[in-house]
């Protein structure tokens, strides 16, 4: 990427558009399981609000998804998503079966948690992924990605 | 932890993608230790499952614990299970073979580089072993898109050839997944048993036929069946070796094993599937024809390797298109012994050092002398290619020979056997240059050339291969009687 796209007026307007996309990532993650949206909805969402960042503020902006830590949620997200797979594949159910995970809520609950913990993990791995592939397409001037 | 066999499969070397991107920053050699555990754990537990479902019957293993055909299952099945054994074994071998070429790249590439071959497995094994047929488009997609990844990282032509094979193998998922939305819209179901059962119940119709045709059109084009396989010579001739020798080996097999699947496990017998079958075979007749014929042709031995697949994929479609038990063992024989031969094939010609071969034929000249064991490997998997035996592919031909005769189909016995006199004629040249041409950098001595031999992690997989091309041939009737015989589809 050239430089940025910064100025006093878009600054402003990223500083408060930037807490409310979170929110709406968070409500859009939360509220999933009734209404349309999810982890991947949100994981857009909110990555969206980072690619935004570094458009306006630069690489050095605060706060700031480095690539390499871009890769870290690509990878953690899914790890996150496997990883309540094999917790309840070892508390005894089938592999995703997190409905037998012992935590101490009625079975509805349990699923529930369940499935959050799962889409969770697909916002992370989404939000990873696709600031990666801004940072591909836009590599900086000095040749980082 | 036994119960859970079927999905750790899938889930090690799944598991294992993830984390290698970040031991690598940690550790090079611990994230490529990680990879060949995971196709290693991944082997084991393949093979243990498949004992599990040749003792006690089919296997399945409910995801998430909903039963079908609401959820997904995996089923292992001798022919499912054997597919995994396959693609699980060259994967680990690969995983061996592709060190000295990650240690050629950064960290971070290597870590790319270790992180989608496994990605990749774990698409073939995931198409290998699961029960549902969106849930196998899922896969396919995973393995394709790891494949167009690798494919890519051999250079600037590579990444020409690979953007012409992703918008063709796109085009081919789109077709299957086209087909099967026709097929869920007459049945409501997706898992492949319960469609076998609700589809013997709706009557022939358009919507059957197009749905059939674009099944077996879109796995037609994933397998390079001639005339659908103008991507695949580039794709594959300008990969890094190991990338090669994987994707030749398991990829189309694992394509030609979806496709038995779909016509044999679950498609009903009727007029549409005997059509489709009498299509196929026209269309592997001209490809075990054009295949030879073209590799006839090629200067580059990659590219002659990849026009012998060519022809390889047609005896593969002619024993499902004749579809009698004979041929059909014949069929699953070949996949068994053509994944090991053209592993071992494009390793062996991977492994010699780069300043000698310029992948002309004739930069193989006294190859033998530089890297004999390779070399030794290469000419068993070359004469199971061509069908001498004790190899393979000797007996692979006699059963698909003996399909053919059983059905009546004298051309088709001809065509082998033409195709087979085809094969001696262009890997014999081949050999030639290999074993009695003298090496022109070294004219005068006896002493081998400076070169140095290829690193025993690449000759160690490629004579397992080799060794593996001979036990097959010469233990086909134990693995005819107690595996392929089981995979077979009720007749």
């Amino acid at each position: 990427m050239r430089s940025t796209f910064g100025s006093p007026v878009l600054d402003a307007a990223t500083r408060l558009l930037v807490p409310f996309m979170w929110l709406f990532a968070a409500y859009v993650l939360i509220h999933g399981h009734d209404s349309p949206g999810g982890g991947f909805q949100a994981g857009v969402i909110l990555a969206a609000s980072l690619i935004l960042l570094r458009l306006v503020r630069g690489q050095g902006s605060r706060p700031n998804l480095s690539s390499r830590d871009a890769v870290t949620c690509a990878c953690a997200g899914p790890l996150l998503y496997g990883g309540i797979g094999v917790a309840s594949l070892l508390s005894g159910g089938n592999f995703l079966d997190y409905g037998v995970l012992p935590l101490p809520m009625d079975p509805v609950q349990v699923r529930v948690i369940g499935t959050l913990g799962i889409e969770a993990g697909v916002m992370v791995g989404v939000t990873g992924v696709l600031v990666l592939i801004f940072d591909v397409l836009a590599p900086w001037d000095d040749g980082t990605v | 932890m036994t119960q859970h066999l079927p999905i750790l499969i899938v889930l090690c070397p799944l598991a294992a993608a993830l984390v290698v991107p970040l031991v690598a920053r940690v550790s090079a050699r611990a994230a490529r230790a990680l990879t060949m555990l995971a196709t290693l754990s991944s082997l084991v537990c393949a093979v243990a499952a498949l004992r599990v479902a040749l003792r006690e019957g089919d296997w399945h293993y409910h995801l998430g614990g909903w039963a079908p055909p609401w959820g997904i299952e995996y089923v292992v099945d001798p022919l499912g299970g054997g597919m995994a054994v396959i693609v699980a074994l060259l994967a680990t071998l690969v995983s061996l073979y592709a060190g000295p070429h990650v240690r050629g790249l950064s960290s971070l590439r290597g870590a790319a580089f270790d992180s989608l071959f496994l990605l990749l497995t774990t698409g073939l094994l995931g198409i290998a072993l699961t029960g549902d047929l969106f849930n196998l488009y899922v896969f396919l997609e995973v393995s394709s898109l790891a494949a167009y990844a690798l494919l890519a990282s051999g250079g600037e032509r590579a990444v020409v050839a690979t953007f012409r094979y992703a918008l063709i193998g796109t085009i081919a998922a789109s077709f299957y997944l086209l087909g099967l939305g026709y097929l869920y819209a007459l049945t409501g179901t997706l898992n492949m048993a319960d469609l076998a059962i609700q589809l013997e119940a709706v009557p022939p119709g358009s919507a059957m036929t197009v749905g059939i045709v674009l099944l077996v059109v879109g796995l037609a084009i994933k397998m390079a069946v001639f005339p659908l396989h103008g991507w695949m010579p580039d794709a594959y001739t300008y990969a890094p070796p190991p990338v090669t020798m994987f994707i030749a080996a398991v990829m189309s097999k694992v394509s030609a094993y979806a496709l038995i699947r779909v016509l044999f496990f679950v498609l009903p017998a009727g007029d549409a599937v005997e059509t489709a079958r009498a299509v196929l075979s026209w269309v592997a007749v001209g490809g075990v024809l054009a295949g030879s014929i073209l590799a006839l042709a090629q200067t580059d031995v990659r590219r002659m390797l990849v026009y012998s697949s060519v022809g390889q994929m047609g005896y593969i479609v002619l024993g499902l298109s004749i579809g009698n038990a004979a041929a059909l063992t014949g069929a699953l024989l070949h996949v068994v012994g053509h994944a090991a031969a053209k592993g071992c094939l494009f390793g062996a010609i991977g492994s010699l050092p780069r300043q000698t071969v310029q992948a002309e034929i004739g930069g193989l000249a006294g190859a033998a002398r530089r890297a004999p064991l390779a070399m030794a490997a290469f000419t068993i998997a070359a004469l199971s290619l061509v069908g001498l035996p004790p190899t393979a592919g000797f007996f692979s031909k006699w059963y698909l020979l003996r399909g053919a005769l059983d059905a009546d189909a004298w051309l088709f016995a001809v065509v082998l056997l033409v195709s087979s006199l085809l094969g001696a004629v262009y890997f014999f040249r081949v050999l030639e240059q290999v074993y009695f041409v003298p090496d022109p950098s070294a004219p005068d001595t006896d002493v081998p050339s400076p070169a140095s031999p290829p690193s025993w992690r690449m000759v160690v997989p490629v004579l397992t291969l080799g060794a593996a091309v001979l036990l097959i041939g010469l233990f086909n009737g134990v693995l005819v009687s107690s595996v392929i015989q089981h995979a077979l589809p009720e007749l």
